[in-house]
């Protein structure tokens, strides 16, 4: 008995003395160590990446009422990362600047045919038919809001991932009427991100649709185009399809705010990054007949 | 012959609500749902979808712990406490005493699964625009029966594994992988060189195909009724799993020594 308490007193003093050493040990890391952020990043640290992706896309699957192609399945579309919900953002781009959209093809791609009668059969227990929430979903009835707790699950978890801010963005400001959600939600993105273009592009578009603060949303574009000439201009691939957009949206502001000159400037340089240098060239020669 | 079988189920119900482990679970699935009720997003209460999601995950994770404790503790704590001796000393057949433990879990599992999916439906009529009783009807419902084939297969391992606990375990593990794999190996096989083909396509067309009885992607996004003949023929199959474990069940158990 006198041995156990021996032994027992013994172990203790040992984990006192590991203690007190590796309490030592820690603060001298911690010195060096990058600054932790939230409790969330401390806990899980790569993992929250991980997991913002994987709520991102499961907002996708929402978007599509459940409907998605696994892993597993056929190879024609999948609904990981950038699927059509992201997808969307884009379209509404092309269609304001070039008039046609890139994914109205793939956009209804049935799924495979069963292989066998058991998956034939399993089909009728899960969404096996392509749908989208803004036209209405398997029921027609309008719930693209229902993507949004995924969306804000994700930003959570991942607060560096962009494309969170600007998709939500999009479809909270376009879609479901709240430009003050949208604009707070990308002001968020913007204190986990400083001085990001596409949110700073995100926040313009907002100012100058919603508020019809022309000279705002041009600051922010121009803050937008500075950000990204030093944030992408370095890159070996840089993201010339923002730039376009930027280039786009300020020379239209420019010409709404009477300032055609300026506006001319835009549209050539959007003239040497646009897919279709006509159209835009189009627009340079209507501009300067008006300023005439 | 059913007198018999019902008075083994009744205890078994019985069993059910004295033990704490269901309210347990319960107030644990209404917490956690209640908790994600109250997250505000972008200030729009119309929100539901993912609230149903969360919600469904917690049943069925509920469900499948519900049924697998209570089925597989029935024949292990007869022999154990010995009351398994004066019972079939009764004018009782080994297979009725088996049919009766299965039909008291099966029972259990319903009457959880009735108090459960009354919560969803109550928690999301206060955000949805309609009751959608017919889609609980039929998620309920394919999901209990789902839970019959569990439960005769936790019955017929509670014969032929040492444990309860390990019974408990490999039946969790096997459902949950069927549940997520089950219908992708069909593709798997189809990337495999023989012999890998054949016998991973033999195992697909041998498992009890647990995902048909999952609705939770057609009830949360508002989905259309499965027709009623498919919910049916669902069921005749589930049917055919369940016959199919409580005979490997009853022949095991009639040549098996009590002791």
């Amino acid at each position: 008995m006198r041995r156990s308490v021996l032994i027992l007193g013994l172990l203790l003093a040992s984990c006192f003395s590991v203690a007190l050493r590796l309490d030592h040990l820690l603060q001298i890391w911690a010195k060096d160590m990058p600054k932790k952020g939230s409790l969330m990043e401390v806990i899980m640290g790569d993992s929250r990446r991980l997991l913002g992706d994987y709520f991102f896309a499961k907002a996708d699957i929402y978007f599509h009422s459940g409907y998605y192609i696994s892993r597993f399945g056929g190879a024609k579309e999948h609904h990981e990362g950038s699927g059509h919900m992201a997808g969307a953002t884009e379209e509404h781009e092309h269609e304001d600047h070039a008039g046609h959209t890139d994914h109205e093809e793939e956009e209804h791609a049935a799924p495979d045919a069963p292989k066998d009668w058991i998956e034939a059969f399993g089909r009728k227990f899960y969404p096996s038919e392509h749908t989208h929430l803004d036209e209405g979903g398997p029921n027609k009835h309008d719930a693209v809001q229902e993507i949004l707790p995924w969306l804000k699950f994700s930003a959570d978890l991942d607060p560096n991932r962009i494309e969170t801010y600007t998709v939500s963005a999009y479809w909270l400001s376009q879609r479901l009427h709240k430009p003050k959600e949208a604009e707070a939600f990308l002001r968020e993105g913007l204190g986990a991100n400083p001085g990001n273009p596409s949110i700073l592009f995100e926040l313009s578009r907002i100012a100058a649709s919603n508020d019809k603060d022309l000279d705002h949303a041009v600051n922010l574009l121009e803050l937008a185009l500075a950000k990204w000439k030093e944030q992408e201009g370095p890159k070996k691939e840089p993201n010339t399809f923002l730039l376009e957009q930027i280039y786009g949206n300020l020379a239209k502001l420019e010409t709404e705010r009477g300032k055609s000159e300026k506006a001319i400037e835009y549209l050539k340089q959007l003239k040497s990054l646009s897919p279709h240098p006509e159209a835009v060239e189009k627009q340079i020669e209507d501009l300067e007949q008006k300023k005439k | 012959m059913f007198s018999r079988i019902n008075a083994i189920a009744g205890v078994t119900i019985k069993e059910l609500y004295r033990r704490k482990d269901f309210y347990v679970i319960f107030v644990f699935t209404v917490l956690i749902a209640l908790i994600f009720a109250s997250i505000n997003f972008f200030n729009d209460t119309n929100i539901v979808r993912y609230l149903k999601e969360i919600t469904l995950l917690l049943i069925w994770i509920a469900s499948l712990t519900i049924a697998i404790s209570t089925a597989a503790r029935q024949i292990p704590a007869e022999k154990e406490s010995r009351t398994i001796f004066p019972l079939l000393a009764k004018p009782i057949t080994r297979t009725e005493f088996l049919l009766g433990k299965f039909l008291g879990s099966w029972l259990a599992c319903g009457i959880a699964l009735l108090v459960l999916y009354g919560f969803l439906a109550l928690l999301a009529r206060t955000r949805d625009d309609s009751w959608h009783l017919l889609n609980y009807f039929q998620a309920a419902s394919l999901h209990w029966v789902m839970l019959g084939i569990i439960v005769a297969f936790v019955i017929f391992g509670s014969l032929v594994f040492a444990a309860p606990s390990s019974n408990g375990t490999i039946t969790f593990i096997l459902a949950v992988g069927i549940l997520l794999l089950g219908r992708h190996l069909n593709s798997v096989a189809l990337g495999l060189s023989e012999p890998g083909r054949t016998i991973v396509y033999t195992i697909y067309y041998l498992i009890p195909h647990l995902e048909f009885f999952d609705l939770r992607d057609l009830l949360v996004h508002s989905w259309p009724l499965v027709a009623w003949g498919t919910w049916a023929l669902a069921i005749v199959y589930a049917a055919l799993y369940v016959a199919v474990f409580l005979t490997a069940a009853s022949l095991v158990f009639r040549k098996k020594p009590l002791i």
